[in-house]
């Protein structure tokens, strides 16, 4: 994991979970804008599965358990994906909601998975 | 009142924020549970079984909050009191007989480990059952 990396990514996630938050509150439907958000925070996960997978090899090892990293890893790539088919298939305010709920979800897994790597066993 | 008429309601509008929360914290719930018991089974058998069991409950509820008909309303009604009980039950013996619960389940100090998610979405939870019962509720929200 690389700490900068995560870091803008956790700014991301909080700052579309929050705006899709508020526009879905006031009666948005999903836009381009919230759908991207969603987007580029489900694409940094790939990349953060790609940096997973590498950082052991180049000798960033993981403080903590690395199945633990994974487990998280692995449903928060579900998380975008579910909130944004979800949003594509129900066009309501709702699923603006969803969608920032999700971005803010992926954010708390992803301080979660900061903590197993450089944290928990140091 | 015709005995589908709450089927509209019950996964419209909030019903289906609610849902999705409930997904995510199914999902969590599972993975959290998979870990203990897959690393340290051991430590604590009857901790991470409870744990598991309490996955498998969000695991139904929204699966009962999804899908149509009154028996999976009854269904999500039963789950969701089970977590209310279950984390009113672990919450409180976890404060005041921690001896009882030294490790960590979703339900301990009332699901601290879950932003406290554990507590809040059954009563949200049971809330939406009881207004979506409601004939009322058919003139609710529907954008």
């Amino acid at each position: 994991m690389i700490e900068w990396l995560t870091l803008l990514q956790i700014l991301v996630a909080v700052v579309g979970g929050a705006i899709a938050v508020m526009l879905g509150l006031i009666g948005r439907r999903p836009s381009d804008l919230t759908m991207a958000f969603t987007g580029v925070v489900a694409l940094l996960l790939i990349v953060q599965l790609g940096v997973a997978i590498a950082s052991p090899i180049m000798g960033n090892e993981p403080s903590g358990s690395l199945l633990e990293f994974y487990i998280y890893l692995i449903s928060a790539i579900l998380i975008p994906f579910g909130a944004g088919f979800w949003a594509l298939l129900d066009r309501s305010r709702w699923s603006t909601i969803i969608l920032g709920v999700a971005c803010l979800a992926v954010a708390i897994m992803l301080f979660r998975m900061s903590q197993i790597w450089f944290i928990q066993g140091a | 009142m015709p005995p589908h008429a709450n089927e509209h309601t019950r996964r419209s509008g909030l019903g289906r924020v609610l849902i999705a929360v409930y997904a995510v914290l199914a999902l969590a719930a599972l993975g959290r549970s998979f870990f203990q018991i897959a690393t340290k089974f051991h430590d604590a058998p009857v901790a991470y079984v409870l744990s598991a069991v309490a996955a498998l409950i969000y695991v139904v509820a929204t699966i009962a909050l999804i899908a149509p008909g009154r028996t999976w309303m009854r269904v999500a009604w039963v789950t969701i009191s089970i977590e209310l009980a279950g984390v009113l039950i672990v919450g409180f013996l976890s404060i005041f007989l921690p001896v009882l619960f030294p490790h960590d389940t979703v339900w301990s100090v009332f699901g601290r480990g879950y932003l406290f998610l554990p507590l809040v979405m059954p009563i949200l939870g049971l809330l939406w059952l009881r207004r979506s019962r409601s004939p009322l509720a058919v003139a609710g929200e529907t954008r």
